[in-house]
């Protein structure tokens, strides 16, 4: 278990943030910080907000009320500074998102090369490394539905590991994979982890969040209700929804 | 028994009625090319934030497929010389091909762009691109391969329409015919051979057309 110092400056913070869809309240009052390395794992009953929580980060939703400061750049309306914070943090979801007209290898360069303005070469020679890292690189050349559902997301975690983001999110991104193919996605975070990469997974695989995370964070109803090292949360919780949640989660596995 | 056919008058004519194929492609294709332009485009301004330009391209659309494509060639050709824009026929055939047809091509690639799930977007926004890179880059491609039977079916029927603008005496494969026609009096052999060669341009159009699925969207999907 790596337990970055606790004086490490927060990578993202999350302050006091409120949204609304109309009249429904989906985050209430969520105040989080998640300093640079540190892995949090984010669980919770669906519909508890979670999914919308690390979406406001990279402004793929808004937020109503209260602050999110990515690195020092502040995610708000400002184009500019959505356009840094999205260069910045890369994110994986649940139903893969590769482009389905593009190479395995185009995939993992078109960001790079239209985003950071790398050239053809220098994007494939980095593409072709973290390909390698998540152990896909002999399918570089195929599209991604020539590809099983483990290897689409191992080439998904490739592709935003290709900005060379200070951060990643991850949206429940093993709950669209067949039961066998879960354990090489996971294995792949595992190793990300042990680089020392800041990572906020939305997950139910609490084998995960026990080996890899500093802290598990349990969301309902909008609200963050508990948050704990894994060993804790785990064995002690304090609070009866999350009790009661792990119970349910738990049975499960 | 009716007359006697006599199909020497359309053998002589033959080299005429080539050109006149040219000339109909020359119309089809640049329509087609304006069409494309105008459905792309079209869809970006169709979607748009601002009102006003949402609303105009409403209205175009409406304005253009509820009304026939005859009385749009006249209005382009004798109506508006009186606002001082003056075109000649081919100019003014290609224009109203190009704007009828782009009224459709904007439906049919709307269509298109709204099949294409939302977490396609998102993962372009959230490795840092741009809507209209976004768009141009991710949508884009696998839009037009979903409606590329449709798209490609709304061309040939442009192809097919431009015999209209025989009315503007644009140069084209049915103008000559009508002028044939006149000269010779044989209306069944004349106008038997054009359907005959109209056959054919669809299905030169439609091989070309597949020709280009394969290049373009060659990539397999599950």
């Amino acid at each position: 278990m790596s337990h970055p110092p606790s004086d490490a400056a927060p990578l993202i913070s999350i302050e006091a943030v409120d949204k609304w869809y109309g009249a429904f309240q989906v985050l209430r009052g969520i105040t989080l910080t998640v300093r640079k390395g540190e892995k949090i794992v984010l669980c919770g009953p669906s519909g508890s907000g979670k999914s919308t929580l690390i979406r406001c980060i990279n402004h793929l939703e808004t937020y109503q009320a209260g602050r999110i400061v990515v690195d020092g750049v502040v995610v708000n309306d400002s184009v500019k500074n959505i356009d840094t914070v999205r260069s910045e943090v890369g994110m994986v979801f649940q139903s893969f998102n590769l482009f389905p007209h593009l190479t395995i290898l185009q995939n993992c360069t078109l960001a790079p090369m239209r985003v950071r303005g790398v050239n053809k070469a220098t994007a494939e020679a980095t593409a072709r490394r973290y390909l390698d890292r998540v152990r896909i690189l002999d399918q570089a050349d195929k599209y991604p539905a020539q590809l099983s559902g483990g290897q689409q997301q191992r080439v998904a975690i490739a592709r935003a590991l290709c900005m060379e983001p200070k951060a990643m999110l991850f949206d429940e991104p093993t709950s669209a994979l067949d039961p066998e193919m879960v354990k090489e996605v996971l294995d792949t975070m595992v190793g990300l982890a042990a680089d020392g990469m800041t990572m906020i997974c939305v997950t139910h695989e609490m084998g995960f969040a026990r080996q890899v995370a500093d802290r598990v964070i349990f969301m309902a109803n909008g609200e963050l209700v508990e948050q704990a090292p894994p060993e804790v949360f785990f064995r002690n919780p304090t609070q009866q929804r999350t009790r009661d949640f792990l119970g349910q989660i738990l049975a499960q596995h | 028994m009716g007359p006697k056919l006599d199909f020497s008058v359309v053998f002589d004519a033959l080299p005429a009625l080539l050109w006149g194929c040219v000339g109909t492609f020359q119309l089809a294709l640049s329509g087609m090319a304006l069409a494309l332009a105008i459905g792309i485009g079209g869809v970006l301004t169709r979607n748009s934030r601002r009102a006003p330009v949402r609303l105009a391209t409403i209205t175009f659309i409406e304005i253009i497929r509820n009304t026939p494509f005859l009385v749009q060639i006249f209005f382009l050709f004798f109506a508006l010389p009186g606002l001082g824009v003056k075109l000649d026929p081919t100019q003014t055939a290609i224009l109203a091909l190009g704007l009828n047809g782009g009224a459709y091509a904007i439906e049919i690639i709307r269509g298109g762009v709204q099949s294409i799930p939302k977490g396609q977007t998102e993962a372009g926004l959230a490795l840092g691109l741009h809507k209209g890179q976004v768009f141009r880059l991710i949508i884009l491609t696998p839009a037009l391969r979903a409606i590329f039977p449709a798209l490609t079916g709304q061309f040939i029927m442009l192809t097919l329409t431009s015999s209209i603008c025989s009315s503007v005496a644009a140069y084209e494969l049915t103008s000559v015919a009508q002028r044939i026609e006149s000269d010779t009096f044989r209306s069944f052999e004349v106008y038997f051979t054009i359907t005959g060669m109209y056959l054919a341009m669809s299905w030169i159009l439609m091989v070309g057309f597949a020709a280009i699925a394969r290049r373009q969207f060659n990539y397999p999907t599950r």
